[in-house]
């Protein structure tokens, strides 16, 4: 079941469109927001207020690189692996990251604090390397200054 | 010598975000004042077309004359989309524009809106742009409360509803049509085109889709006039434009300039030239999916005529440096992994060419290049060319492709002789 924040998280973007199926991204963005993603469970709530399957909306957001139907990590560290960042030594921040997370890009440590995933060009690429943790964009990257950074994020 | 910025020249040096108050201060506002007092739709898409204004999303279509497309006749509700999706490899113009002057954006659709009848416009924001949408979502409110925005604006009868839709990610949500498909909650596959979206559009009404950047020029040439517009600019293209640069130069960045500055200037005097030890070798002039230029092109014009003159797209016009340290076949190879994850599955071309590129160009820096695969990836960005996929993304892909074969073949033979990379 929808907890009642969330049904009214949803109903609040229903004026926006013409009709309810047009919710469903935002709709699924607010589900992943309170649960971390988007379980078979958090579909079928969905669907039920949208009036649509728990098919139609996985068929939607598997299209979608920021909808989560797998399980992530308290925070999620979002490194840019597109062309500008790659010039300036994204793949070492990269390996830095895995080596010192000790998973794979697109897997969670095992204590459940961090997923690591690539992203695409985050459009500062005059500051780059570039990664995001969560909501926040982190510029200019080195080694050192990632280990600074994961501390802040427990 | 000091250049005209009507775009940025307002910002806040300390990075926020100019307020309502401080954009009227700077003339905000004005422009639709204007339109809604003494203005009619056809006039405006009149001014704004004379004034040469040609969409900054890439393409470089004639605002003026897109906006014309919806007849007076259109049904309703009509739509008008603001595209900052702003997916596109190495670029970097709209995040400034809307973290910075989110009013000057919705003053730029409230203009739109009205030539072009609209009653319900969406800004498309990518989801990444946290602090964007925060800013974009604080301005829309002070619009409606100022009258901007809502029920009869500023008492002229027209109306206008803005919203603000924070997309969950994916290049081809920029599309035009996959943007309205992503808007409607669905899959953001691109649609057959005809009907156009200004026959048929969201939600099957008349749209309007522009980039940000070319939304935000809109009050300007309203409040000054088309021929103050064009003579902005160097070139025939009207006004200003956002330059970027990034890669091993001193001073990667981005600049509002005159419409029609050279590669040259722009990065000798705006980037500050490459960085010690590193010699300049090429460059995408306007993000992933344009031609690389090389030396012989410095001299070219950064606008749409002059740079597919050159034999590439002035694109969005954040230029991406290839330097002699960086491995042109590794730089293919990065760029090709995003078009094929990004491609939407929907042609044969498109998703399976590019699962093939990707393939042989990773094997090539692994050192397993074989002879003959330069003919299979030359083979295949014949295979994309405009006509043969649904939308641009495939074509997209083979610009960058095609023109390294050209440029850079001897790096690519290197690669295949040598059975490695020589960069690693
Ligand atoms: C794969 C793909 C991605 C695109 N991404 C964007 C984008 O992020 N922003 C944008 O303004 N235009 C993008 N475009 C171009 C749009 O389809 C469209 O031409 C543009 O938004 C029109 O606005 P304009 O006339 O103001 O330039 C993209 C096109 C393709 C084929
Ligand atoms: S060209 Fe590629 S991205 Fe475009 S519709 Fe075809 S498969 Fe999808």
């Amino acid at each position: 079941m929808l907890t009642a924040e969330e049904r009214a998280e949803i109903e609040a973007e229903f004026p926006r469109y013409p009709n309810r199926k047009a919710v469903c991204i935002d709709a699924m963005k607010i589900v992943q927001k309170h649960r971390g993603w988007l379980a078979d469970d958090a579909l079928r709530d969905i669907g039920e207020l949208l009036e649509m399957s728990a098919a139609d909306l996985d068929g939607v957001a598997t299209f979608y690189n920021l909808l989560f139907r797998r399980p992530v990590g308290r925070h999620v560290i979002y490194l840019c692996d597109s062309v500008s960042c790659w010039i300036m030594g994204s793949d070492r921040q990269c390996k830095h990251l895995s080596e010192r997370l000790k998973i794979e890009p697109g897997e969670t440590t095992a204590d459940g604090r961090f997923t690591l995933l690539p992203v695409v060009c985050l459009g500062a690429c005059d500051r780059a390397p570039v990664m995001m943790i969560d909501d926040d964009t982190h510029f200019d990257l080195n080694p050192e200054k990632i280990d600074g950074i994961l501390e802040r994020y427990g | 010598m000091p250049y005209e910025k009507p775009l940025t020249g307002n910002m806040r040096p300390d990075g926020e975000a100019l307020d309502r108050q401080a954009y009227e201060r700077a003339g905000g506002y004005e422009g639709l004042r204007k339109v809604l007092k003494g203005m009619t739709p056809a006039a405006v898409a009149g001014e704004v077309k004379n004034s040469n204004l040609r969409g900054r999303g890439g393409a470089g279509f004639s605002t003026g004359l897109k906006w014309s497309f919806i007849s007076e006749r259109a049904p309703h509700p009509r739509y008008l989309v603001a595209n900052g999706d702003e997916m596109e490899p190495g670029t970097f113009k709209d995040r400034l524009l809307v973290e910075r002057d989110p009013h000057q954006l919705i003053e730029g659709m409230a203009i739109a809106g009205y030539a072009t009848g609209t009653d319900v416009a969406y800004i498309f924001l990518r989801g990444e742009y946290k602090v964007g949408g925060q800013r974009v979502a604080r301005a829309i409110a002070e619009a409606y409360e100022a009258g901007y925005l809502g029920r009869n604006i500023l008492n002229s009868g027209y109306s206008l509803e803005l919203y603000l839709h924070m997309s969950a990610g994916r290049y081809m949500c920029g599309e035009e049509t996959g943007m309205l498909n992503a808007l409607e909650g669905k899959r953001a596959n691109p649609r057959a085109k005809p009907p156009f979206p200004p026959a048929s559009g969201l939600f099957g009404k008349p749209t309007t889709i522009n980039n940000v950047e070319t939304l935000c020029n809109v009050p300007h040439i309203i409040r000054n006039g088309a021929a103050w517009y064009r003579g902005l600019s160097k070139s025939q293209d009207g006004g200003t434009k956002l330059y970027g640069a990034s890669g091993k130069v001193n001073r990667p960045g981005l600049w509002e300039l005159p419409m029609g500055t050279t590669i040259r200037e722009i990065l000798d005097e705006h980037a500050g030239g490459m960085r010690e030890g590193h010699r300049f070798r090429g460059l995408l002039p306007g993000g992933a999916s344009t031609d690389f230029l090389t030396e012989q092109h410095l001299d070219v014009a950064m606008d749409f005529n002059e740079v597919q003159k050159a034999g590439s797209r002035m694109g969005t016009g954040t230029m991406i440096i290839l330097d002699d340290k960086t491995c042109p076949v590794g730089m293919l190879a990065n760029l090709e992994h995003f078009f094929a994850q990004e491609s939407c599955g929907w042609c044969t071309p498109c998703w399976s060419g590019l699962a093939w590129v990707e393939r042989i160009l990773g094997a090539m820096e692994e050192g397993r290049g074989q002879p003959g695969d330069l003919d299979k990836l030359a083979f295949q960005t014949r295979f994309w060319a405009p006509g043969h996929t649904f939308c641009a993304l495939a074509p997209g892909a083979a610009e960058p492709l095609q023109s390294a074969l050209k440029y850079f073949r001897t790096d690519f033979e290197r690669h295949i002789t040598e059975k490695r990379c020589p960069w690693k």
